[in-house]
């Protein structure tokens, strides 16, 4: 708590209150009239100079807390206190950064009470940041005095500073978008608006039944719950085959599953196209083999599946490997001992383990579907999906922000009810196998009988993955893909030249700027998004508070949404005061953390809801707090789950696009949207070469994070890795 | 203590010139165009005046939303490029402000007619011509004959072999479908719309789509403005170029000055800097196939020949308010894209 009083103040009185224009850490605030120049002061110097006057009141707040030093814990004055401070500041922080940004007061209202203001603030800066936090934690504190969650303030503080985080990245940006569907061409509110938006044949029309075409809604309902269905099917093969097989290359398959989900947008849509499409090589092939005159079938539903099957399939295989893996061999074991043969194990013991992780993965599979936008941009033919509908109500011709609000709606009511039937079908059930009793099983081989289609499966996929990334290895060192086939480094060389001067390495290929900065964007965000979401899960599966569901809700909201709303939710709360970060790395930071975060928060979940809360409780009891219980028993246990987490965030932050193509700016321009702009301008060949160097660069990522995280190690189960060396 | 005093001496130097970096003029240019070419201008802006150029390249609708976006607190000071109709609509809305350049004496009636009809708050800086691309390998191995006229896509033998865009995302469609309206009037403009859709194998959402999936040999015909055409075959795709026989509309590409720009002095220095004919000669090395709007400014040998195109008098005003907008766009929608293919 004194830690906290500290922050506070050193936040009011040294660090600048307001956001500093060139970068704070470029530290040039330090030598330009701070403590006293307007632009750079701390709070407590405006005040004395008698400017900003409205910032007076956070003193009280911060003296308060002094008193409560004195008392003992048990006081209840002493948690009356903390509550009261803590909310009085944090109350009034963010009254007067709404009441009063760059044009004075906000409200009318309040200019009718208090007069024009002469004054104007701008978005609020490390100091205030600080401030916040200081009045936040003092009042988390103040209720666990009280009592709440046993008086745990680690968990409560985690609570509290979960919610106002995604509150404020999350709901308030959301909300804000929301907003625009009710809004008339006047700028009035209505409902007859949303109505007239939301009735409209192009979203719901079934004229497919009838041979026609079908609405967005429809399409984009149909297709997620087939790339669900299928990405988890093909997830669980890869799982089968990585932990319930004897396979001898089972790194190279693990790598090959992972391919896809680090390969930037468009790329595998434009080898599809090279492969399938109607110059493709492969329909040449059948058409002269056949005589049967090429088609376009892959424009449309076909292609968009096969592109999110081959994008997809890896997100469930990560999500699904941590739940097979975690599935305790005892109950196998205690299952064959009962003469039970390999098949009835499987499927009644196994299985319905691994439920959790199904779920989970069909979820992600939805949710990807129906927010990814690459894929049917490129392959989607005639055939509309909500969240290029989404893109385009922006960007488009129409410029209708109220019909790119409804159509997220939509969307999120999808996803939303997908959420719900996971949590339905799932049920109060335990899937708990992993306790603090001796585990020292092996898993069982797979039956034969689900083996050799597994493998088939696995096989067939594993081999038309290989094709296409052959495909964009090959283009990328071509002249000019699919019309002048020379072999070139020429692209590479564009791309990513160096020159070594006496001055040191000069990087003088086109496309390191975008490099670096994605580098760090992803490095700064990956770490951050795995804690976030871990944490979340914890709350979410070993805490019980009022709310809890509410808040699950919310921290699956982020993801839900297709980017592009994200991104224009984000300059529309951020671009303005109290926080004002647009044009920042820090607002691509924070889009990634909030938007990559569920993927923490499902993996979290699904693994440790395997984890007996024995194993916490035996914990607690031995007089580890819960902060402790977290970090040495949940945490080891949770590395699947971690490393998850760290390598999609990180893959996520250098391969997304809808949301950053509105967040990049001169300054921190995103590798992506590099991309897309050499693609748009023909550059295929440097296109293509920069995305092959960013997969390999996401490769050598993902295998050191490995290294770093290490593997959990449940049980004695060297079965497998003694033949992976031999 | 000599060597201490020096380090510290050079130390505050050093500082000095940081800070007085940082406070060096500056500009922060939003590029509509495409990403050579707007890197091109802002390097070339930084070395005619030494002010500093931020750059960001986005899409014209990308930019327009970004812009209306950012409208309580702008960040962007210019916007370079892209197709005239948002800038248009950026106008209406009063998302940019009002200038006129002393250079305007130099420019094409085109590009001040551009900016009268918005009240002065953008500037016509290059413009295109609408047409069509066909792919000549795929042409030839369908047996089909090469097309001339706007009314020869309506031939059923070019059934499923003809892309455009859709005009509800896509400024260029859009333009195609205003300039039928104009060429043939409304009414036998929208039975050539309809007759049009009988053909069309794929509304594509972006407006260069069609012909980039030409260039590649997933589609015969593509409707797009000719510089994007003329751009595929520069690259080596195996393209040609026609400017249908009946006339045809154009866009004009268009610059506006951002309302409430951080940096309004810079803004107008760029604003008239890109209106000079050593500006608008850049577009000659980055394979941009537009017409500038300088007089004097040179056009490049492989750009489609203006003189020898029939050019509508395409009527931006009408078409390009937002009722306008509106009204055809959804006529469009319930009129032709609900038609059986």
């Amino acid at each position: 708590m004194i830690f906290w009083i500290i922050a506070g103040w050193a936040g009011l009185l040294i660090l600048p209150w307001y956001g500093v224009e060139d970068g704070f850490f470029a530290l040039e605030w330090l030598f330009d009239g701070y403590p006293l120049d307007e632009d750079y002061a701390p709070a407590a110097f405006l005040i004395g100079q008698g400017e900003k006057l409205w910032l007076t009141p956070l003193l009280l707040p911060l003296l308060t807390p002094f008193l409560a030093l004195r008392l003992k814990k048990s006081d209840p004055n002493y948690a009356r206190l903390l509550i009261l401070s803590g909310a009085f500041g944090f109350g009034w922080l963010i009254a007067q950064g709404f009441g009063i940004g760059i044009r004075g007061f906000t409200f009318e209202w309040l200019t009718a009470l208090f007069g024009d203001l002469e004054d104007r603030q701008f978005g609020m800066g490390y100091g205030a940041l600080l401030v916040a936090s200081a009045f936040l934690f003092l009042f988390t504190q103040g209720i666990a005095a009280r009592g709440a969650i046993n008086g745990d303030v680690f968990v409560v503080s985690a609570i509290g500073g979960v919610i106002v985080i995604v509150t404020t990245f999350v709901f308030f940006p959301i909300a804000k978008m929301l907003l625009a569907a009710f809004i008339t061409e006047e700028g009035g509110y209505s409902a007859t608006v949303f109505a007239a938006k939301f009735f409209d044949d192009r979203l719901w029309g079934i004229g497919c039944l009838s041979g026609g075409r079908c609405g967005a809604a429809w399409n984009s309902l149909i297709l997620a719950i087939l790339v669900g269905l299928i990405t988890t099917v093909l997830g669980l093969v890869f799982a089968l085959v990585v932990t319930r097989s004897g396979f001898r290359y089972k790194r190279a398959l693990r790598a090959l599953t992972v391919l896809p989900i680090i390969t930037p947008p468009f790329v595998i849509g434009l080898s599809l196209i090279l492969l399938f499409g109607l110059s493709g090589s492969v329909t040449q092939f059948f058409a002269d083999l056949f005589g049967i005159q090429p088609t376009r079938w892959l424009y449309g539903m076909p292609g968009v599946l096969i592109a999110q099957t081959l994008a997809f399939t890896p997100i469930a295989f990560l999500v699904l490997i941590g739940v097979v893996e975690g599935v305790s061999p005892s109950m196998e074991e205690a299952a064959q001992t009962l003469r039970a043969n390999r098949w009835q194990t499987f499927r009644t013991v196994s299985l319905p383990l691994m439920r959790p992780g199904l779920a989970n993965a069909f979820l992600l599979g939805f949710i990807e579907s129906m927010a990814d936008f690459g894929n049917p941009l490129v392959l989607g033919g005639n055939f509309d999906v909500l969240s290029t509908e989404i893109f385009f109500a922006i960007v488009g011709a129409q410029y209708d922000q109220g019909r790119a609000a409804v159509l997220a709606m939509v969307l999120l009511f999808f996803t939303l009810s997908a959420f719900y039937a996971q949590r339905i079908w799932l049920g109060k059930k335990s899937y708990t196998t992993v306790s603090g009793k001796g585990d020292a099983g092996v898993h069982p081989l797979m039956p034969k009988g689900l083996a050799v289609p597994v493998f088939v499966a696995a096989g067939l996929w594993g081999l038309f993955t290989v094709v296409v990334y052959s495909m964009i290895l090959y283009g990328s060192v071509v002249e000019l893909w699919g019309v002048n086939n020379t072999l070139t480094f020429k692209h590479y060389i564009t791309a990513f030249s160096v020159r070594f001067e006496d001055s040191g390495i000069r990087w003088t290929g086109a496309a390191w700027d975008s490099f670096w900065t994605t580098i760090y964007i992803a490095a700064a965000a990956a770490p951050l998004t795995a804690i976030v979401g871990l944490v979340t899960a914890y709350l979410l599966t070993r805490q019980s508070f009022a709310g809890k569901n509410a808040f699950e809700f919310g921290t699956m909201l982020s993801f839900a949404i297709p980017g592009t709303v994200i991104g224009v939710s984000y300059i529309l709360a951020f671009n303005v005061p109290p926080i004002e970060i647009t044009g920042t790395g820090i607002i691509l930071i924070v889009s990634f953390i909030f938007r990559n975060m569920p993927v923490g928060v499902r993996a979290g979940i699904a693994s440790m809801s395997q984890l007996d809360k024995s194993l916490d409780e035996s914990s607690l009891t031995l007089g580890a707090n819960s902060w402790q219980t977290f970090r040495k028993i949940i945490l080891p246990l949770l590395r699947p789950a971690i490393l998850a987490a760290l390598v999609y965030s990180f893959v996520r932050a250098m391969t997304a696009i809808s949301a950053v193509i509105f967040l990049v700016s001169a300054e921190y321009d995103m590798a992506t949207s590099y991309i897309i702009g050499r693609v748009e301008n023909n550059d295929y060949g440097l296109a293509i070469a920069y995305s092959t160097t960013l997969i390999f660069v996401m490769l050598a990522a993902v295998g050191m994070l490995q290294l770093l995280v290490g593997r959990t190690k449940i049980g004695r189960r060297t079965q497998f890795t003694a033949g992976e060396k031999a | 203590m000599k060597r201490l005093s020096t380090i510290a001496f050079t130390s505050v130097v050093a500082l000095t010139a940081a800070v007085s970096a940082a406070q060096a003029d500056k500009l922060t240019l939003y590029c509509s165009a495409q990403e050579d070419w707007c890197q091109l201008m802002a390097r070339s802006f930084e070395d005619a005046t030494g002010i500093d150029v931020n750059m960001t390249r986005k899409s014209s609708g990308e930019t327009f939303a970004q812009i209306k976006a950012e409208s309580a607190n702008p960040k962007g000071d210019v916007w370079w490029g892209g197709t005239g109709d948002p800038h248009l609509q950026a106008a209406e809305e009063g998302l940019t402000a009002a200038y006129v350049s002393p250079m305007r004496d130099q420019l094409h009636d085109w590009a001040i007619s551009q900016a009268t009809s918005a009240g002065d708050k953008t500037i016509g800086i290059y413009s295109g011509a609408l047409g069509y691309g066909y792919n000549t390998e795929l042409l030839a191995a369908n047996n089909l004959p090469e097309p001339a006229c706007w009314k020869d896509l309506l031939k059923p033998e070019y059934k499923g072999h003809v892309q455009m865009a859709n005009p509800n995302s896509s400024g260029t469609a859009y333009t195609t479908l205003a300039s039928m309206v104009q060429i043939f009037g409304e009414d036998e403009g929208f039975e050539f719309m309809k007759g049009l859709h009988a053909n069309i194998n794929q509304y594509t959402k972006s407006g260069s789509a069609p012909i980039k999936a030409a260039g590649r040999g997933e589609n015969t015909i593509g409707i797009v403005f000719m510089h994007d055409a003329v751009k595929q075959a520069v690259s080596g795709f195996p393209v040609n170029v026609v400017a249908p026989c009946e006339g045809t509309g154009y866009e004009i590409g268009s610059m506006s000055i951002i309302d409430g720009a951080r940096n309004m002095d810079e803004a107008k220095q760029f604003y008239d800097w890109a209106l000079s004919t050593d500006a608008q000669n850049l577009a000659l090395e980055v394979n941009a196939f537009q017409v500038p709007s300088n007089k004097g400014a040179e056009t490049s040998p492989s750009a489609p020949d203006m003189s020898t195109i029939k050019l509508i008098d395409y009527d931006f005003k009408t078409y390009g308010s937002s009722d306008e907008r509106k009204r055809l766009l959804q006529k469009w929608d319930e009129d032709v894209s609900t038609l059986p293919q």
